[in-house]
């Protein structure tokens, strides 16, 4: 009895030591990066453009450009993303077709973003001759991104409850109807989950993004224009030694978007588990 | 205005639910049309067996890169998998519902570091660290490894977390009934109910790994050279193909899109693996 209880408090001891570990290495990776970032932080850095290949100035293109280039990408993957989880969970049933269709996105999502990265270059940068430019960049960002949004807007759309259908079907709404007034509101904020978690994804993205929206540090005009990332604005900086103290700066910026987004999406999803529960 | 007809929506909607599968597929011909010409005119033994990559002398072997990126997989599995099922079982089993709600949210952050960022602390913490205490040139497999390790965890905890999840109370119960203590019911009756989904946790990580770019190219060195040590400096597929990739031309850049081919194939075993062992899973539940 008493050997099995000593096993019992040695298993509990090296399991919780094991997850101290990893919180260790949270903290330390966030903390270190805050730590030599957050000085080289202000203002200026923020809204003015790079000078000198980046070694001085701030990083005002490489933010419009993340920003442009993530909404672009949801802008054209949403719709896509959510009109599927429409078909799955409304429209059919459950079939050899519509496996197929999950173990697809399941293979897309688990693509590396190299992979990614070179289907962009050839498809839309060489053989639809959009060059390296934000819609490329956007276009190959919006395929890398949609499976999050398939599966998360199909789990956020079959947590609305049967009878909510079946009470706007009963007074002679249409199914489309009912999807469009009755399924998607109430599921918005499962929707917005996969939106927050897309952006997130495609903020940090860098092999699939250099490749197709180039690295230029000038503030993008059109579409066809060249933009540069924060990420891949930092990996230049950090990795041809342009400048230490501006590459902190950049991963500081970078880590506290991702941190805010994350904070964003965690507030949304409790919201939405807390009314599921009611 | 008439609402469209249930036919027309329901047809519209079929289109847009094949763009995944219409995107995968049209993913893996562009990538095999640049690919397979070059395959077939090297031929594949030449190209995966030969340890020789000079492109600019008509040189294509990527052996060295495939057991470069085979060191730095398995590093990451033997580093990052036991430490997020250790995580997940503390946190699913041994802790109050509370913690996990604040821990695995935690943890789950690390999903969100872009890889850059882990390349470089990678660069300036770990590599230097490494090269103080083993020597070599720090740049290294191990720190390839470590920080490869690091990045899977989330994926593993948090499928982990799932799968022990998924295993009904009752095992528990009966086991706990039975005499048993919590961690020997654990041991015995838990894991073993879970032990699909902790695999499909585990492949998918290896295929994050496998796959992961930029984090590599930052810290693994990158010399062309069969690795003999994990001190030593390697190159992975992904890096090869990221690095090459900004002035390669003609056979050359064919060459990297074979590249891509061999770990497009690999990624999409494992994912067939992965799938299979959560359906074992589901199948399993019923």
């Amino acid at each position: 009895m008493n050997g099995r209880r000593i096993g019992q408090r040695a298993a509990v001891a090296v399991l919780g030591c094991a997850t101290l570990l990893t919180l260790a290495v949270v903290a330390f990776v966030i903390g270190f990066v805050l730590e030599k970032g957050l000085p080289q932080l202000s203002l200026e850095f923020l809204l003015s453009k790079p000078r000198n290949m980046g070694k001085e100035g701030g990083i005002l293109p490489a933010i419009v450009g993340t920003l442009l280039l993530s909404s672009m990408a949801i802008a054209v993957a949403l719709p896509l993303g959510v009109g599927t989880a429409v078909y799955l969970a409304e429209y059919t049933r459950e079939s050899r077709f519509t496996r197929a269709l999950r173990f697809g996105t399941d293979c897309l999502a688990g693509i590396p973003s190299i992979i990614f990265g070179l289907f962009g270059y050839i498809f839309f940068v060489t053989t639809l001759r959009m060059g390296w430019s934000l819609l490329a960049g956007a276009l190959t960002l919006a395929i890398m991104v949609l499976p999050t949004l398939i599966r998360t807007s199909e789990e956020a759309i079959r947590s609305v409850p049967r009878s909510w259908r079946e009470v706007s079907l009963s007074v002679g709404a249409t199914r489309w109807e009912t999807v469009l007034k009755v399924v998607l509101p109430s599921a918005l904020p499962g929707i917005v989950t996969g939106v927050m978690l897309s952006f997130g994804r495609s903020i940090g993205e860098t092999a699939a993004v250099i490749f197709t929206a180039g690295s230029s540090f000038r503030l993008p005009r059109g579409g066809f224009d060249s933009v540069r990332t924060m990420a891949v604005h930092f990996y230049i900086l950090a990795r041809e030694g342009i400048s230490t103290e501006k590459a902190y700066g950049t991963a500081a910026a970078l880590v506290l978007s991702v941190l805010a987004v994350n904070a964003l999406t965690y507030g949304l999803m409790h919201r939405f588990i807390a009314r599921r529960g009611r | 205005m008439k609402a469209p007809s249930d036919k027309a929506v329901e047809r519209i909607l079929l289109g847009v639910a094949c763009t995944a599968i219409l995107c995968l597929i049209a993913i893996a011909a562009f990538i095999f049309k640049e690919g397979l010409p070059f395959l077939a005119k090297v031929g594949p033994g030449n190209f995966l067996f030969s340890s020789d990559w000079r492109p600019d002398s008509g040189r294509y072997g990527i052996l060295p890169m495939i057991a470069s990126s085979l060191w730095v997989t398995l590093g990451a599995l033997v580093l990052g998998a036991p430490l997020g099922m250790a995580g997940a079982v503390f946190l699913s089993e041994f802790s109050p519902p509370g913690a996990v709600k604040v821990v695995k949210p935690a943890i789950e952050l690390l999903a969100g570091i872009p890889s850059v960022v882990f390349g470089f602390i990678g660069v300036t913490v770990l590599a230097p660290l490494i090269r103080r205490i083993a020597g070599g040139p720090g740049l290294s497999l191990l720190a390839a490894s470590i920080v490869l390790g690091v990045m899977i965890l989330p994926t593993v905890l948090s499928i982990s977390i799932d799968a022990l999840g998924a295993v009904p109370q009752g095992y528990r119960e009966g086991a706990l009934a039975l005499g048993a203590t919590r961690w020997q019911a654990v041991r015995m009756v838990v894991l073993k109910a879970a032990r699909s989904g902790l695999l499909a946790g585990t492949i998918l990580g290896m295929g994050r790994a496998i796959g992961e770019t930029m984090a590599v190219i930052m810290v693994a060195g990158n010399t062309v050279k069969m690795p003999s040590s994990a001190l030593d400096s390697g190159r992975t597929l992904t890096a090869n193909i990221a690095l090459e990739m900004g002035y390669a031309t003609g056979m050359h850049r064919r060459a990297l899109f074979a590249t891509g081919i061999a770990l497009f194939v690999v990624i999409m075993i494992l994912n067939a693996f992965a799938t299979a062992s959560l359906k074992r899973r589901a199948g399993g539940r019923r």
